[in-house]
């Protein structure tokens, strides 16, 4: 007996040939729905055509214009109904081979590599030596890689605090919302957020209460780990992150209102202004010491101890603070536009 | 180079395989901070604390926080009561 | 070849992530996932420089018992490289997460494709 068409149309060759001829019909049914419904193109092309006929002569330019905006129109027209689908298919193909092929390039590299965990590696050269066995004595930190980035490294980490604070003024442009003079907000605020105008919470008691008891302990932690990151894993990044997890758990729970006692647009700005200030002029100083070759004058201390390693505590207390600033301005704009 | 070691190694190539097929975009999310949080877990096999305790904060807490809030403002949470009355 | 890349566990599958990052990066349609795409490419590359560093046997890069020779840690170089990049990592997501929701709250959608065709109608 023959087979019923149903049996053919779900074998794995007949879906095959059905997404090479219709491609993922879902998806392209609505775009060519989405691209069909908007209204009609402002600039009629026949009419301006027309319209350059008759006076060609001074208005050669626009008629070139026009004649080039028929064309466009033309392409689009062409994309929607055939163009769309073999473009589409031979860019899932291509953009798959070149996948596959990057990561058949990259495993070959990968297969001459030295071994993995192998002491004699070239990249354990005498600059890491330089940097375990002296680090202690010449930085006073007990956690090498914090020792590193804030003394040996501290540029790189100059640099890393001035592109978290670009991307801070970066969202702030994309993304506030202006109050003009009597205080109420701008037009877009009421024209994007008509339906998101809960800002502040709606007395949750499960997670104020919850917020009541974690956030003390959240900001507890985070300090510890700012203050000791020169002892122990940690430092100024990871504890900063911490601070603005909690700074944020209270924001959610309590609202706008009450976060907006201790945390206004003046405490951001103050804070990372004097971070920034405060770390670039310590590093210049150390610096200017150091190329004079001049002893800096900053006591290093016993390792082990909270007040030791000279400038590094300072410092991480300062790219802590920007850190906890951004990543909770990051927040309040997203959600509100503002603070 | 024990058992556990390259069963996560494993997780994290499924993981990434996972946030590209499923077809929820909250879901896809979930699935990244999983990827991140075993990414933390790798950082410590690696010997590196510092790694693992900045990828923690910062991975599985702040980017996905900022994804959750992109989330909820461009309606793609289901289930969101205001959002359903104030369309009626 | 099987035998060295599974000696070289850790930056094989970085550069199976990476390539997978990559590939969703190219291929998916909604902007969410391309920036979680990007992410994935992010991470694998971290992953790829951190063990670089490691040394088998030697144990994290912080003195203990005043103990300073170099036989005893591993690399400390690579980690202080992955701490800045994990940084600007995330920094650079929330602009990217910045424009995503100023292109929807614009086009009231997230289709790239949808986007680019919308931008180019309106600028005829």
């Amino acid at each position: 007996m023959s087979k019923r068409r149903s049996d053919w149309e779900s074998r794995p060759q007949a879906r095959v040939r059905r997404w090479f001829y219709k491609g993922f019909l879902a998806l392209d049914d609505e775009i060519a729905e989405k691209i069909s419904s908007p209204p009609p193109p402002r600039f009629d092309y026949e009419e301006a055509l027309e319209a350059q006929q008759a006076a060609i002569d001074s208005r050669q330019h626009e008629r070139s214009i026009a004649i080039e905006r028929l064309d466009q129109h033309n392409l689009l027209v062409w994309m929607r109904t055939r163009g769309r689908k073999a473009i589409s298919r031979l860019y899932v193909a291509l953009a798959l081979v070149l996948g596959l092929m990057m990561m058949v390039f990259l495993l070959e590299t990968v297969a001459l590599m030295p071994r993995f965990g192998d002491p004699a590696t070239p990249g354990a050269n005498e600059v890491s030596a330089r940097y375990i066995e002296k680090g202690l004595d010449e930085t006073g930190a007990v956690n090498i890689v914090a020792g590193m980035i804030l003394d040996y490294r501290a540029f790189d980490t100059l640099g890393e605090s001035t592109v978290l604070f670009i991307a801070a003024s970066a969202v702030l442009i994309l993304l506030r919302i202006d109050h003009d003079k009597e205080g109420n907000p701008a037009q877009e605020l009421i024209a994007a957020e008509s339906d998101d105008r809960h800002y502040e919470p709606r007395d949750d008691r499960i997670l104020q209460g919850s917020a009541m008891v974690l956030t003390p302990i959240i900001l507890l932690y985070g300090i510890y780990i700012i203050l000791n990151g020169h002892l122990s894993p940690g430092g100024g990044f990871s504890g900063g992150a911490i601070v603005s997890a909690g700074l944020i758990l209270y924001l959610v729970a309590f609202g706008f209102e009450k976060a907006g006692r201790f945390f206004t647009t003046k405490t951001f700005t103050w804070v990372s202004f004097f971070s920034l200030s405060f770390y670039a002029l310590a590093k210049a100083y150390a610096f200017y010491m150091g190329a004079n070759g001049l002893p800096s004058g900053i006591p290093l201390g016993t390792p082990g101890a909270i007040l030791s390693s000279g400038l590094i505590m300072p410092l991480n207390i300062a790219v802590g603070m920007v850190v906890a600033c951004t990543m909770y301005i990051f927040y309040a704009l997203f959600r509100k536009g503002g603070l | 180079m024990n058992f556990v070691h390259i069963a996560l190694l494993g997780m994290l190539i499924i993981c990434s395989l996972a946030v590209a097929l499923t077809r929820n975009l909250l879901t896809s999310l979930i699935v990244y901070m999983a990827y991140s949080l075993i990414m933390a877990v790798i950082w410590m096999f690696l010997e590196s604390p510092d790694l693992a305790i900045t990828e923690a904060a910062v991975g599985a807490g702040i980017t996905s926080v900022l994804f959750f809030v992109t989330l909820k403002k461009i309606h793609a949470i289901k289930g969101d009561s205001e959002h359903e009355q104030a369309q009626k | 070849m099987l035998q060295l890349l599974y000696e070289n566990l850790e930056q094989t599958v970085s550069v199976i992530l990476f390539g997978i990052g990559f590939t969703i990066l190219l291929l998916q349609r909604n902007l969410i996932r391309k920036i979680i795409g990007l992410n994935i490419m992010d991470t694998a590359i971290y992953l790829f420089l951190a063990s670089m560093g490691y040394i088998s046997g030697r144990k994290a890069p912080i003195v203990v018992d005043g103990v300073t020779e170099v036989a005893a840690y591993i690399n400390p170089i690579p980690a202080g490289l992955v701490l800045t990049g994990i940084v600007v990592s995330v920094s650079f997501t929330g602009i990217l997460l910045a424009l995503t929701v100023r292109l929807y709250r614009r086009y009231q959608t997230l289709d790239i494709d949808v986007i680019a065709l919308l931008a180019k109608g309106e600028d005829a």
